[in-house]
């Protein structure tokens, strides 16, 4: 027995999410009092993957042949299900990022196992194995007891804090073996805006809505994300409307995200908006109309003109990093 | 081309979320339900590929009865025919095993889901038949073109896109800019009372999960009001009291 996590990379590097994978499963294996193991797919360094002993992974696992170099879910699945059987493990821990969502059932099928997508909270302790995760798009909580001997957990990003556990860990090289029919997508390009926090794992979401009147005044709106490192967001019908990219469309039918900080700015906040962003940590609202539902579902509160208060804000972001550098 | 597209049967995005008393079932009392908005959209890529290049669009889901209305709506929108087996759906593995048993000997040349259910947010079904039926599946696509036996798919990734090549058969999941959802025309609504419904008993599959009890989420307290004249304010409580700048 032994909980084993995926640790995903971009470009060589760990994400984030994965050394919160990590300190989870690290919980989970001192809870079943065995060791916490990694799989790494692609081209990372071994003294990259070096950190994830920091989290307390015991052995770490790499596949770094250049058929495996991009992303494919069935080939990935295959490669996790056998480092799972060659390390005994039951369980198995990774984030519910846009690639693990796509790997992870294929995986729960190959190891006919239990699985909780999105999970957010540690299993528990009494032989049930019951998660809790989000149902209803952020309206309520489900929590599943997970009945099979195989288990698979994806994480939300953003729902566990990393946690250092250091401990010695080697990197050792795994060569499964891998059907030909596991690689008939092709990979054909990646586009990805280089210097950009991505939406679904950052900490802080500056969003805006119909309340900004037209594309061209994203720019506040940016700059606050810049000096903030935050990731920006829209209501649906601005992106429907083409003033900012589907991909940053956040609710119901969009993406759900979860950061500490969700700054909605000019968005009235229906409940097909709030279903995606409601397991934010703390919500500030920024609103013209003291009546906008959205204030029911907040923390904070600025009643005002976005074209005001915005630029204000800016600022008092500067002095406040000025003074706290 | 034959096409499959699968539709789950959900509550009204502005529904309020109630459960009965035993906290483990949905209450439905006064709920509507329509498709799921992201099935909404497969199934119009389905028929945008179908009348460009010819060929049929099945639908399936796994409901009891009361699920037809939503069916009939799905052949109203322009559906060739539709399958439902007869199972009340108890998570995404039992639901993907009664749609793997279902095509698996149909011949369908591309296979398309939601991205998420809107009532379980899985994220599931695709991946999940994939496997089951030894086919390639890619979650999550805003773009999905076929031309001579060969798809090209955009899938979302952590801020951006990858662009994916694939033979056919395969699974998809569609998301948001697949298509613009299509409203059923009175002749599509009309015809759809005489188009196939065929009603599959489920198969048996085993049980690895189940949830024991759902709970709303606390509400959060009242908001704090901030002056607009006193935005450092604002900046000093997300500081000193909410700890997240
Ligand atoms: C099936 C379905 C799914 C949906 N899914 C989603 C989803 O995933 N995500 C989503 O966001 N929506 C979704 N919607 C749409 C949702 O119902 C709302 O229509 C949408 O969220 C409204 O966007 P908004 O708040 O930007 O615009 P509006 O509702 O037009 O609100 C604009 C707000 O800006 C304020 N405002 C105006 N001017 C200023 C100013 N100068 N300064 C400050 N404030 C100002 C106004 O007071 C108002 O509150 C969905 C709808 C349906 C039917
Ligand atoms: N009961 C069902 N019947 C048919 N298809 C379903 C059913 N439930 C889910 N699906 C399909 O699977 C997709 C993803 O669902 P889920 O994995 O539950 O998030 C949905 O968008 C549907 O296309």
């Amino acid at each position: 027995m032994s909980v084993l996590i995926y640790a995903e990379n971009s470009k060589g590097k760990l994400k984030k999410s994965s050394f919160e994978a990590a300190s989870y499963a690290y919980s989970v294996a001192s809870m079943l009092n065995t060791d916490a193991y990694a799989i790494s797919i692609g081209e990372v360094s071994n003294e990259e993957l070096e950190k994830l002993a920091k989290y307390g992974i015991k052995k770490i696992l790499t596949v770094n042949t250049a058929q495996m170099h991009n992303f494919v879910n069935q080939a990935y699945a295959s490669v996790i299900a056998e480092a799972a059987k060659s390390l005994s493990s039951n369980v198995v821990v990774l984030s519910a990022t846009f690639s693990g969502k796509a790997l992870a059932p294929r995986l729960a099928v190959k190891l006919q196992a239990a699985y909780v997508d999105g999970a957010i909270s540690l299993p528990t302790n009494d032989g049930a194995f019951t998660v809790r995760k989000g149902a209803f798009s952020g309206k309520a909580f489900a929590d599943v007891s997970m009945s099979a001997v195989n288990k698979i957990i994806a994480i939300n990003p953003n729902s566990f804090p990393i946690a250092e556990n250091s401990q010695p860990a080697v990197v050792e090289a795994f060569a499964p073996t891998v059907k030909d029919t596991d690689f008939r997508t092709i990979v054909k390009e990646i586009i990805q805006a280089a210097d950009k926090v991505s939406l679904p794992e950052a900490e802080i979401v500056v969003s805006a809505g119909r309340g900004l009147k037209g594309p061209e005044n994203w720019g506040m709106i940016e700059e606050l994300a810049d000096l903030l490192g935050a990731a920006t967001a829209c209501s649906k019908p601005v992106s429907d409307a083409h003033w900012r990219p589907h991909s940053e469309h956040v609710g119901q039918t969009g993406i759900a995200v979860s950061p500490n900080l969700y700054i909605a700015i000019g968005i009235s906040g229906a409940i097909q908006h709030l279903a995606g962003v409601s397991s934010s940590k703390v919500i500030v609202v920024i609103n013209k109309d003291p009546e906008a539902p959205f204030f029911k579902a907040a923390d904070y509160g600025i009643v005002g003109d976005a074209f005001d208060v915005v630029p204000k804000l800016i600022e008092a972001v500067k002095e406040f990093k000025a003074t706290h550098a | 081309m034959k096409v499959l597209v699968c539709i789950s049967n959900v509550p009204d995005t502005t529904t309020k979320i109630n459960f009965n008393d035993d906290k483990t079932s949905f209450n439905t009392t006064g709920v509507q339900f329509i498709i799921n908005p992201y099935d909404e959209i497969a199934l119009t890529r389905a028929l945008e590929l179908t009348e460009a290049q010819g060929g049929t669009v099945t639908v399936i889901n796994i409901g009891d009865p009361s699920t037809d209305a939503t069916i009939r709506k799905a052949l109203a929108i322009g559906a060739t025919d539709a399958v439902r087996i007869n199972a009340i759906p108890r998570d995404a593995y039992f639901v993907a095993t009664q749609i793997a048993g279902y095509a698996k000997d149909q011949g369908f040349d591309l296979i398309l889901t939601g991205r998420e259910s809107i009532d379980y947010n899985g994220a599931q079904v695709a991946s999940l038949l994939g496997e089951m039926m030894d086919l390639p599946s890619i979650s999550i696509v805003k773009s999905l073109q076929i031309e001579g036996g060969t798809a090209t798919l955009e899938r979302e990734i952590e801020g951006g896109k990858e662009v994916i090549s694939c033979p056919l058969p395969l699974i998809a999941s569609a998301s948001e800019g697949m298509a613009e959802p299509r409203i059923p025309n009175m002749r599509g609504i009309m015809s759809a009372r005489t188009k196939p419904l065929t009603v599959v008993e489920p198969v048996e599959v085993p049980n690895l999960q189940n949830i024991i009890k759902f709970e709303k989420p606390e509400g959060r307290g009242q908001v704090k009001l901030v002056s607009a004249d006193e935005v450092n304010k604002l900046v000093d409580l997300l500081h000193s009291e909410a700890k997240t700048i």
